[in-house]
């Protein structure tokens, strides 16, 4: 069974000027979001902050709620449903270094309302702001790392225009699933910045697939031209690039679908990662090699 | 050319056979995160400069009583916290020389000024005295927490120091979190201090106090509203007994009311004390004050010999042994802040684990199902080798007793995605050679040979993303980053080299025209 045919002829490089400014576009528009939104959303990891997850024997009035927790003080919380109309997320931006537990402060504000018994405390997360600040250090740190990690790489096996590419491509999957986690509103939070490395290295998969087809055909030495190499690399590649792609979008998909709240954002930002990192591999990432080429014969 | 086969074969079997033998049974042999199981992870702070504080206080008294001791008139001595100075003031001029030889007993002090007025000296803690305290002040909070932890009864507690001054609690399955920090984080500094019952508690309220006294509470919690009131209580400054000097502390029942308490023995030097405070104060009332919180004020009956006393205070009998846990492990050095406390309900965690099953089951079906049609029977082989891989990842994790977090889980899914990519590789590049018109045999030997620098290359990058995951995940992210560094490792493991050892375990008996690919 195919998916394509056996050999492609797409000029994938005739479209370099589309795709520019699709990515153009979308990367604005992100970075238009998370201006608009006054910077990127942290999660409690970073900001700093307790997050409270109960459950209810049945479905709670959010407003209900809100009067509960003016009555300690907590009135600014957000709060919202987790996933089903029982599972209910109380956010505080507040954290508490003394040692009263917020979880149980909180149900106990709400026994008035609601009979306590029929309250669960499913889980409590405070970090104090200090740890928000040491996370948010170390996460910035952890990127860093792998991009000089993976740039020492790649120049490393092949040469350094590729490396360049391969940055420029990972950067751009970077901003796109930013700005579409600013789109819908996410949170930045540790296992994000966890699906941000995956996705890092998933795109650079991708794309070293196909660089190492366009070395190995530039090896050859044709009379082709760098763009009609590329081209060529890029659709002999297609089948291969389109099916891993897809067996892992099955299972990202599965994990989207079937992973539970807790886990949603992760799999959001793998989905958009994947797509995008498909995307990249076979519509940016190979631009900068020509534009070098060009550059150095002018 | 297919000999290679004869070591290839039983050097698998021998690596599936021992993963599924660290691996199995799996409930046993792979341990959960606290997201999954349920449990408490905090990371508290002490606050070593309250441990500071508290020994230059000490130490004032100390040095008080020596140059008093020497027949010298102190006016005072005054402990600067913010400089780590204590200010030693005399009234008579005459009397620095002999002050000086004095502070010669403490070696981690030295002169640093002289009062402009000649009445005073400014000595100066050593930076390496400071350190010392507040090294031992982390050290010794661990090893009282620990204590605590141990009589709270945890399965398998994780107790360590974090840096400089932070201390990592982790309590698997915990389940009354409340509780638990409650028990952890007390400083439980016990003090017994008389009331100041010759000066009135409403002048002292009013702001008119004494230098010699302090105005703290007893909190009163209205076990069925929980309301909670504050009654002012004025006691003397000075402290009579700490529970420095206790021997042991136990819950008891009051005969007639049946209500708990908590029973304390001192040793010899307390039980000394407290025989002399209670002969020389009878009638009056003694406050027993643990954390600056009164507990109890009893009227002083009679002498108590024998070291023994009570704390009673409307306990429920669950906080009476808590609190005779706390006393009995002794008190932190300095107190404790929590920097970050997560904690998830056993019900949550369950949840979690049988989502992430479901989707490990419902992803996993889609990729077999679509590998096999795609590519036939080399998908057949393809799904093999995906399956080993799981199986040589649980026996990975086994090994290394890593335990499984939920992103862990959600680590496995993407590494079912990302194995079958090596395979895609191979077996695009066989369909290509097969193209050009090479035999069956030459397709497959080309298409792994060639496949394979790319597939190195490939994972290479992804294993580098995720080592620095690893490097500076904590838990639940930790759990990600060894499972995908896992899943990619034996990736190329199974389908570079069984899926390989399957062609050509299947080629070396026939000669085959046609590749089911």
């Amino acid at each position: 069974m195919k998916i394509i045919g056996s050999e492609t002829h797409f000029d994938f490089m005739g479209k370099i000027k589309m795709t520019l400014t699709i990515s153009g576009l979308l990367i604005l528009i992100g970075l238009g979001s998370i201006v608009m939104s006054g910077g990127l959303k942290y999660g409690i990891d970073f900001s700093g902050g307790t997050l409270v997850q109960l459950q209810f024997k049945t479905p709670p009035d959010i407003e209900v709620i809100r009067d509960g927790l003016k009555s300690i003080g907590l009135g600014e919380s957000t709060i919202q449903e987790f996933g089903t109309k029982r599972d209910i997320l109380i956010r505080v931006q507040r954290s508490e270094e003394k040692l009263e537990a917020v979880g149980s402060r909180i149900r106990n504000s709400l026994g008035e309302k609601f009979n306590k018994a029929d309250i669960t405390v499913e889980r409590v997360e405070m970090v104090g702001p200090k740890v928000g600040r040491d996370l948010r250090e170390k996460a910035l740190l952890s990127i860093l790392y792998a991009i000089i990690g993976i740039v020492l790489y790649i120049s490393w096996r092949f040469e350094l225009q590729y490396a360049v590419a391969a940055i420029i491509a990972l950067i751009h999957d970077v901003l796109v699933t930013m700005g579409a986690f600013s789109l819908f509103d996410k949170e930045f939070t540790l296992v994000i910045v966890a699906a941000f490395l995956t996705i890092i290295g998933y795109s650079l998969n991708d794309t070293i697939v196909v660089f190492d087809r366009i070395r190995e055909n530039l090896r050859r030495k044709g009379k082709n031209t760098l763009t009609q190499t590329i081209n060529a690399s890029i659709n002999q590649t297609l089948s291969r690039t389109l099916l891993t792609s897809g067996t892992t979008l099955l299972v990202v998909v599965a994990l989207f679908f079937f992973g539970g709240e807790i886990i949603h954002d992760f799999s959001f930002a793998l989905l958009v990662g994947v797509l995008v990192g498909t995307y990249s591999s076979i519509f940016i990432a190979s631009v900068f090699l020509i534009f070098w080429d060009s550059r150095r014969r002018a | 050319m297919y000999k290679d086969l004869k070591w290839k074969i039983p050097l698998i079997l021998a690596v599936v056979l021992g993963a599924v033998w660290l691996a199995y049974p799996l409930k046993e042999k792979i341990s959960l995160g606290l997201d999954l199981q349920g449990g408490m992870h905090l990371v508290l702070e002490v606050k070593v400069e309250k441990a500071v504080e508290a020994s230059l206080d000490r130490l004032a008294d100390d040095i008080k009583r020596d140059i008093t001791e020497e027949d010298l008139e102190v006016d005072r001595v005054k402990v600067i916290f913010s400089d780590r100075q204590v200010n030693v003031r005399m009234v008579d001029k005459l009397d620095l020389p002999p002050v000086k030889t004095v502070l010669e007993k403490y070696p981690f002090f030295s002169m640093v000024s002289e009062d402009a007025d000649g009445l005073g000296l400014v000595y100066q803690m050593s930076a390496d005295q400071v350190l010392q305290i507040e090294q031992n002040a982390v050290s010794q909070g661990l090893e009282t927490i620990r204590n605590r932890v141990d009589q709270f009864g945890v399965s398998e507690p994780t107790i360590q120091a974090q840096g400089e001054k932070r201390i990592l609690v982790q309590l698997p399955g915990v389940k009354d979190p409340e509780r638990a920090i409650n028990l952890i984080g007390k400083t439980a500094r016990l003090e017994f201090k008389l009331l100041d019952e010759e000066n009135s508690l409403q002048q002292a309220l009013a702001g008119d106090i004494s230098e010699e006294s302090e105005i703290l509470h007893q909190r009163i919690e209205n076990k069925e509203t929980g309301a909670v009131t504050k009654e002012p209580f004025l006691l003397k400054k000075r402290t009579v007994l700490t529970g420095e000097t206790l021997t042991g502390a136990e819950v008891r029942f009051d005969s007639d009311f049946n209500e708990p308490y908590v029973s304390l023995n001192f040793n010899s030097v307390g039980a000394m004390i407290f025989q002399q405070v209670t002969r020389e104060n009878i009638k009056k009332r003694l406050a027993i004050v643990l954390d600056d919180n009164v507990y109890s004020a009893p009227v002083i009956q009679d002498e108590i010999a024998g070291g023994r006393a009570q704390i009673t205070g409307r306990f429920t009998s669950e906080e009476a042994r808590d609190l005779a846990i706390i006393l009995r492990a002794g008190a932190l050095p300095a107190p404790v802040v929590i920097l970050e406390n997560r904690t998830v309900g056993p019900s949550l965690g369950q949840d979690s684990i049988n989502k992430g099953i479901t989707s490990i089951i419902y992803g996993g079906l889609l990729v077999v199902a679509f590998i096999a049609i795609y590519y036939k029977l080399s998908g057949i082989i393809a799904v093999t080798a995906l399956f080993l891989n799981i199986v040589l990842l649980a026996g990975a994790l086994a090994y290394f007793g890593a335990a499984l977090t939920l992103p862990g889980i959600a680590g496995i899914i993407l590494t079912v995605g990302m194995a079958i990519d090596a395979n895609v590789l191979v077996f695009e590049r066989i369909r290509e050679e097969i193209r050009i018109g090479k035999t069956v045999r030459a397709a497959i030997e080309a298409g792994f040979s060639k496949a394979f620098r790319t597939i190195v290359d490939a994972n290479i990058t992804t294993f580098i993303a995720a080592v620095v995951l690893f490097q500076f995940g904590t838990g639940p992210i930790k759990g990600f980053a060894i499972t995908l560094c896992i899943g990619i490792a034996a990736s190329m493991f199974t389908a570079v080299f069984v899926s390989r050892a399957i062609f050509d375990g299947t080629m070396s008996h026939r000669k085959l025209d046609k590749l089911s690919i």
